[in-house]
């Protein structure tokens, strides 16, 4: 089963609906079990809710491998808990499926570019902490509307992803403005997509990242251009189920392991050698403090630091590898900067 | 020893006998059935309130109360993001509604065409409408919906260089518009004219059918009454005046505004369905003609009657018996494959509840409404063919 972790679950995503409704109702016993930890360590291997398929968030390649920063995020959380970061399944999820596969206990964490809200941290039954991507809502529109802004989009026909922050950031833009327009709703981005580039649509949204992504999927990328107009917050980051502390701390501090890494300026080819002769602020992250147990504490091995980021990397390099400049989105740091860099990824002290 | 009892005529109620009773017996059974299937439902009923309450998840129906705050592109009724949940799932259901009547209309009829042109002697017609028949049929419904919606949105112009259609309509990849009536003062007299005219022709067909079974004499009922349906309503309207007039359809900034339209997913979801289900009612058809006895025909020839007579008084009749039960199944499948709709962006029930399961993560609350919702469907629509079934039933004299 280790051997194959890197599974994509695509039949899976039709089912997941049914299968945590059956899982609510018949009552599987994780479902609501107050020890993922523990579940996930006897399992060998943690279960991360992605995408269908969004560059650089993440997206499977043509050999079925996943990657990009919320992947990441999932093989940092593997990495923290055996010190292995291949042992980890991706389920693929659609953004309809997304919540009840958390609450049933299908998947152990949601990575998943999921909006940090207060319904959705309350009612829904999640926890959030950590933003490993801090975006906000925009609009691709053809270049040959000539449509400088969307305040002049009154009248259009709107492609728009079921079931997000985004459909409701949408409605709500447009009745401030007091623009009229035409949603068309489809349930998976790729569908959603395509009708945008037959011309169904004269404008697509979702989160700027989100744009940049498809742009690159369109049949003439050149063509469209994204709308300087950003209209919502949107701090993506991954969602545990309610009830469970212990593995909400694991999750959120393997986020803060990664931003205190690139703030110290460790990476995961000096990481060896900062183990041997950073400083005590670097040897306490990496788990070479004598008789430190902040490790162990959290429920790890005092190196599950370490682990992370000599094989999967700071935050810094995560982000450039799948999104930044070097990447084919070529999206820039902007908010999501140290905070020492004018940006807002910041972590607490690790002491 | 068995004489005995026998002849007392009441078998002794002794345990073992009752276990070989087979009255007390398959009582036993029954109960137990019962039980258990209560049991069952108090189970997962009892499970389902536990595990919602250990995710802390809140439940119950009172989110039907709270704003929506989404909007939907294809709505019946008014509607905004104002409105509260409760109303967007009527404006899904009513969206589901409309697919499902004009897709039943028009795959009955299409696949009564298709079916008798499957038997008739133009070996080129019967060819067409068996090649139809085998590529819908083996089709999944929802690539079928794919290819029209594809179909639609891609060989259609864009909207700026709309068709313009007779009448005033325009026809792009943003759907069909048309004007839109606006119906002056006195309108009501037009529907009165039309009520007036259609009792009439039940009045008037009745009293033909007394008049046929008492005196053998025929009074061509169905001419008269269709000159009556279309000749009054229209005498009404040019009497008063012709109080109509037409908003249509402008090219504004993005799209054609004003005039009414229906758009792409609406047709091609619509069409989908006809032609997916027409192949089934097709079949259905052709098995329910084959199944009247040739010698019907025959016979009805050696009375003397004309052709079409004997297909509308003879066969069709005979036929309608074996056709209209597995058509009720073919109009309940119509309905269901219309969930769906989500795959090409159309409001239905399903895509409305399944963004309201986002926004409110009422999971079996919202799942609990659909089954609802397609079984009160299904048991409406076999309940009215159940209804017209034993009305054309034969009846035994």
């Amino acid at each position: 089963m280790l051997k194959n972790k890197q599974t994509k679950v695509g039949k899976m995503k039709k089912t997941i609906l049914s299968a945590a409704i059956g899982a609510a109702v018949l009552g599987a016993a994780s479902a609501a079990s107050a020890a993922t930890l523990a579940d996930v360590k006897a399992k060998g291997f943690v279960t991360c809710g992605g995408s269908q398929g969004i560059p650089g968030f993440s997206s499977p390649n043509d050999k079925g491998e996943w990657s990009g920063i919320d992947i990441d995020y999932c093989k940092g959380i593997a990495a923290a808990v055996f010190g292995d970061a291949t042992k980890f399944k991706i389920v693929a999820l659609s953004s309809k499926d997304r919540f009840p596969a958390l609450q049933s206990g299908e998947v152990d964490v949601l990575t998943r570019n999921t909006t940090w809200t207060i319904s959705r941290d309350s009612s829904l039954g999640f926890n959030f902490r950590t933003v490993n991507y801090y975006d906000g809502q925009g609009f691709l529109a053809k270049k040959s509307l000539n449509v400088k802004s969307a305040l002049e989009l009154s009248g259009a026909a709107v492609c728009v992803q079921q079931g997000t922050t985004t459909e409701l950031n949408l409605a709500d833009y447009f009745k401030a403005n007091n623009l009229k327009y035409n949603p068309v709703v489809f349930e998976k981005e790729a569908d959603a997509t395509s009708a945008y580039d037959s011309g169904r649509c004269d404008v697509y949204t979702t989160d700027q990242s989100g744009l940049y992504a498809i742009r690159l999927k369109l049949k003439n990328p050149d063509e469209n251009e994204v709308l300087p107009e950003v209209i919502s917050k949107e701090p993506l980051g991954p969602a545990v189920r309610q009830g469970d502390d212990q593995w909400f701390d694991v999750v959120s501090w393997v986020h803060y392991a990664m931003v205190s890494a690139e703030e110290f300026g460790i990476t995961s080819k000096n990481v060896d050698d900062m183990k041997k002769s950073g400083g005590p602020d670097i040897k306490r992250l990496l788990g070479a403090e004598e008789g430190s147990k902040i490790g162990t504490d959290l429920g790890l091995t005092n190196d599950w630091a370490y682990n992370i980021i000599k094989q999967v990397g700071n935050y810094g390099e995560v982000f450039e590898r799948n999104v930044g400049p070097t990447s084919p989105l070529k999206i820039k740091r902007g908010i999501n900067a140290l905070w020492t860099k004018g940006g807002l990824q910041y972590a607490p002290p690790i002491r | 020893m068995a004489g005995d009892a026998l002849s007392s005529g009441k078998p002794r109620k002794s345990f073992s006998s009752l276990i070989y009773d087979p009255q007390a017996r398959g009582i036993f059974y029954q109960v137990v059935t019962v039980a258990s299937v209560a049991l069952f439902v108090w189970i997962i009923t009892q499970n389902t309130i536990n595990n919602l309450e250990k995710a802390n998840i809140a439940s119950g129906f009172g989110f039907l109360q709270g704003r929506a705050g989404f909007d939907i592109g294809q709505q019946a009724i008014q509607y905004n993001s104002d409105s509260t949940y409760g109303r967007a799932l009527l404006v899904g259901l009513l969206n589901t509604l409309q697919v499902a009547f004009f897709g039943i209309i028009t795959a009955t009829i299409l696949g009564f065409l298709i079916g008798i042109a499957r038997l008739s002697h133009n070996w080129l017609l019967a060819k067409l409408a068996q090649t139809y028949v085998e590529i819908f049929r083996n089709l999944p419904p929802l690539l079928v919906i794919f290819f029209w919606y594809k179909g639609v949105i891609t060989i259609l112009p864009q909207a700026r260089d709309s068709v313009a259609l007779p009448l005033g309509g325009f026809l792009n990849n943003r759907g069909l518009f048309f004007p839109k009536a606006i119906w002056g003062e006195g309108s009501w007299m037009i529907v009165a004219a039309l009520g007036v005219a259609i009792v009439a022709s039940i009045a008037i067909v009745k009293w033909a059918r007394a008049r046929q079974a008492s005196t053998g004499q025929q009074f061509r009922s169905g001419w008269t009454s269709l000159g009556l349906i279309i000749l009054l309503p229209v005498a009404t309207f040019l009497a008063i005046g012709a109080p109509l007039t037409f908003d249509y359809p402008v090219a504004g900034r993005f799209n054609l505004s004003g005039g009414t339209s229906i758009g792409p997913e609406f047709i091609s979801l619509y069409l989908a369905l006809s032609f997916y289900t027409a192949s089934f009612i097709a079949e259905i058809v052709r098995g329910g003609i084959k199944a009247v006895p040739k010698g019907q025909t025959e016979a009805a020839n050696a009375l003397g009657l004309r052709a079409n007579i004997i297909t509308r008084l003879v066969v069709v009749p005979q036929a309608m018996r074996i056709i209209i039960p597995p058509l009720t199944s073919q109009f309940l499948n119509l309905t269901k494959n219309s969930s769906l709709a989500v795959a090409v962006g159309f409001a239905d029930i399903v895509a409305v509840g399944g963004t309201m399961l986002n926004q409110t993560g009422q999971a079996v609350e919202i799942v609990a409404i659909w089954l609802v919702i397609y079984l009160s469907l299904s048991l409406t629509t076999a309940l009215f063919m159940n209804w017209f079934n034993a009305k054309m039933a034969l009846v035994e004299r």
